[in-house]
């Protein structure tokens, strides 16, 4: 009788599925998962050190290329954190603001873990439909800040600038023929607000169109019922956070148990699983666009009818307008000291904690009282999430650790930092 | 009104564990205690377990090496006559520490569910050996966070399974976010076409200084705090 030994397997770091760097070293009985050790940190960055030696400012560019798919929720844990430790008040339109484009960016993490979760356990088209309702949304973070992804665009204070009135147009070119321009230009014709209004509008009947895909799926409820189950007694003993632990169960959401700006004046609900497993978490998730959805119509109407400030008007901490600097020698000095040196922190701790869309995003700042922060520790949802794949993955089959990587939305930019 | 709440549970909380702590206070909405370093153990469980407090989840763990704290490479109190030259080509010379603890501190953010209430847990990490218990029998969320705590300041966990490097490289050497590490690190690595494999050889680029760290003591936030005292 020949001897029987587990196998040794290594997937990834290069595996289309592995969404990123991961390296998985897997020991196999067969096909069934004895062992699973992630090695992480192909992708660190060291961007905690990196924020250390700068003054708190230029590190929120640092923030977006964490999670480099919800860009502006991680800037919003971070200016939280210094928002807290330096006591300023954000004006309430900035919270609005920020609370839209926090469920813009939910929205768009969601749909690219729809996609590429759809894409690695066989639902290939779902990532052409995906990345189709990405693209307004990209283009609103455009609109408001300049760039598709990286946005820059919280500050300690409020948000960098206001909503913008018009929206860049379509030109027809040799590519685009005049009429092709029009159709594309049509939601285009009013301001921010009116085009993600008009999104808002299409976007439910495009989330029923990926639930006709999915939800019944033969298919896809084989891969994903049953599979990666994780009790709610478990989920807090792993230090699940987001749809992870909502999915087993949990009515568990900081922007209703904790919540910051303006969540509490905002009408929404939780879903929450109730198996624990790879289908509920999808259906939490499915449900979370439908209620970012709803979040953004309110705030867009909000927005539409309370004009004001973005911005505190601490000049300490915020930047005079270019109008004052011309007149006024007091403002020049500010922009003077904040651009050169940047602004002091008091002494102090703080950690700041966000509903990102993959769990608790949370940024611990420590401040000597200088204008670099002395120690910054960032909280990433998906560290803890994927350190618990050993024991999730565990007597599952090889195929399944796709599936598990899927539900647990991993992103690098996030787990090495 | 949140706060006198807030201040009245860090209280009881006081109470309930009188002994084992030596220290607890309540900052901006925040209440930290300070564990020592034998009752650590004994500590997280009662935190976990015991009623009024169950902290079941812990979010978040991390070390802080303060031994540059306090310490600006500029100075801001006395006129000087030298530039911005001073601060990036001498550093940090004529700064003192003010830290008077360990070098080396561990913090846990802790989350209770039950009651949502948060609680900052730290601990001093004894200098001479840079080890405290592993709380990964505690909560099983420990086990990566103290194994990046390891790698990256090499505090070591007393029981932990299995405390291998989980960021670096494999084969790196030194604790990268120690305050004495470089930033632009110690090696860098290239691929030789000649050896044919990559090969490791010390940084050739220059450390720099664009904006010197600079401390500055702000009379609005000290009349703050001094109130709040």
């Amino acid at each position: 009788m020949a001897e029987i030994r587990n196998y040794t397997m290594n997937f990834g770091p290069v595996h289309p599925a592995a969404h990123g760097v991961l390296r998985l070293v897997l020991e196999l009985d067969g096909e069934v998962i004895q062992r699973a050790d992630p090695h992480i940190g192909l992708l660190h960055r060291a961007t905690e050190k990196l924020a250390e030696s700068k003054p708190y400012n230029q590190s929120i560019g640092y923030m977006d290329r964490l999670d480099y798919v919800s860009m502006m929720c991680n800037e919003h844990g971070y200016v939280l954190a210094m928002e807290k430790l330096l006591g300023i008040e954000v004006p309430k339109r900035a919270q609005y603001i920020r609370v839209m484009f926090s469920e813009v960016t939910r929205i768009l993490n969601h749909l690219l873990w729809l996609g590429a979760h759809g894409l690695d356990i066989g639902a290939m088209t779902m990532f052409l439909y995906c990345f189709r309702d990405r693209e307004p949304l990209m283009d609103a973070y455009e609109a408001v800040s300049g760039a598709r992804m990286h946005a820059t665009y919280f500050r300690p204070g409020g948000v960098y600038r206001d909503l913008p009135d018009t929206m860049p147009q379509y030109q027809a070119s040799k590519w685009r023929s005049e009429k092709n321009a029009e159709q594309l230009n049509q939601a285009r014709s009013g301001s921010l607000l009116d085009f993600l209004w008009d999104f808002t509008e299409t976007f439910p009947d495009h989330i029923d169109d990926y639930e006709t895909l999915l939800t019944e799926n033969r298919i896809w409820k084989q891969r994903t019922v049953g599979v990666g189950v994780v009790s709610p007694e478990r989920a807090f003993q792993l230090g699940f956070s987001g749809p992870m632990l909502r999915g087993s169960g949990v009515a568990w959401d900081l922007r209703k148990t904790q919540p910051y700006e303006v969540y509490d004046e905002l009408d929404f609900d939780i879903p929450i699983g109730r198996n624990g497993d790879c289908y509920d978490r999808y259906l939490v998730r499915m449900e979370e666009l439908r209620q970012s959805n709803k979040i953004i119509k309110q705030c867009i109407q909000w927005l539409k009818n309370n004009p004001g400030p973005v911005i505190a008007e601490n000049y300490k901490v915020v930047p005079p307008s270019r109008a004052a600097m011309k007149d006024d020698m007091e403002a020049l000095i500010h922009h003077f000291k904040l651009f050169t040196e940047g602004f002091c922190v008091p002494e102090g701790e703080a950690y700041a904690a966000v509903e990102h869309p993959k769990g608790e995003f949370g940024v611990y700042l420590v401040s000597d009282g200088a204008n670099k922060p002395y120690r910054v520790k960032i909280r990433a949802p998906g560290f803890a999430h994927l350190a618990a794949m050993d024991e999730v993955a565990r007597g599952h089959m090889l195929a399944d650790v796709v599936a598990l990587i899927g539900t647990m939305d991993i992103v690098f930019g996030e787990i090495d930092r | 009104m949140e706060s006198n709440a807030l201040e009245q549970w860090k209280q009881r909380l006081q109470r309930q564990l009188a002994d084992d702590i030596s220290d607890c206070w309540l900052v901006n909405g925040e209440v930290t205690i300070e564990v020592k370093t034998e009752n650590l153990i004994a500590v997280a469980r009662r935190l976990r377990d015991e009623d009024g407090l169950h902290f079941e989840q812990l979010m978040d763990l991390c070390g802080v090496d303060y031994l540059a704290y306090g310490k600006g490479e500029w100075e801001t109190e006395h006129a000087s006559s030298a530039g911005f030259s001073r601060a990036v080509e001498q550093g940090q010379q004529d700064a003192e520490i003010k830290w008077t603890k360990t070098r080396f501190v561990v913090v846990y953010h802790l989350l209770s569910i039950t009651n949502n209430q948060r609680l900052r847990v730290r601990c001093n990490v004894p200098d001479k050996s840079l080890m405290i218990p592993s709380v990964t029998s505690v909560w099983a969320a420990a086990n990566w966070y103290e194994r990046e705590a390891f790698d990256l300041f090499g505090i070591r966990f007393e029981n932990h399974d299995d405390l291998r490097r989980l960021l670096t490289d494999y084969g790196f050497s030194g604790h990268p976010f120690r305050k004495d590490f470089p930033l632009i690190g110690q090696v860098e690595i290239r691929y030789d076409a000649t050896e044919k494999r990559c090969v490791y050889e010390p940084v050739s680029i220059e450390p720099r200084t664009l904006v010197p760290k600079v401390i500055r003591h702000d009379s609005r936030y000290q009349s703050e705090q001094e109130e709040s005292n």
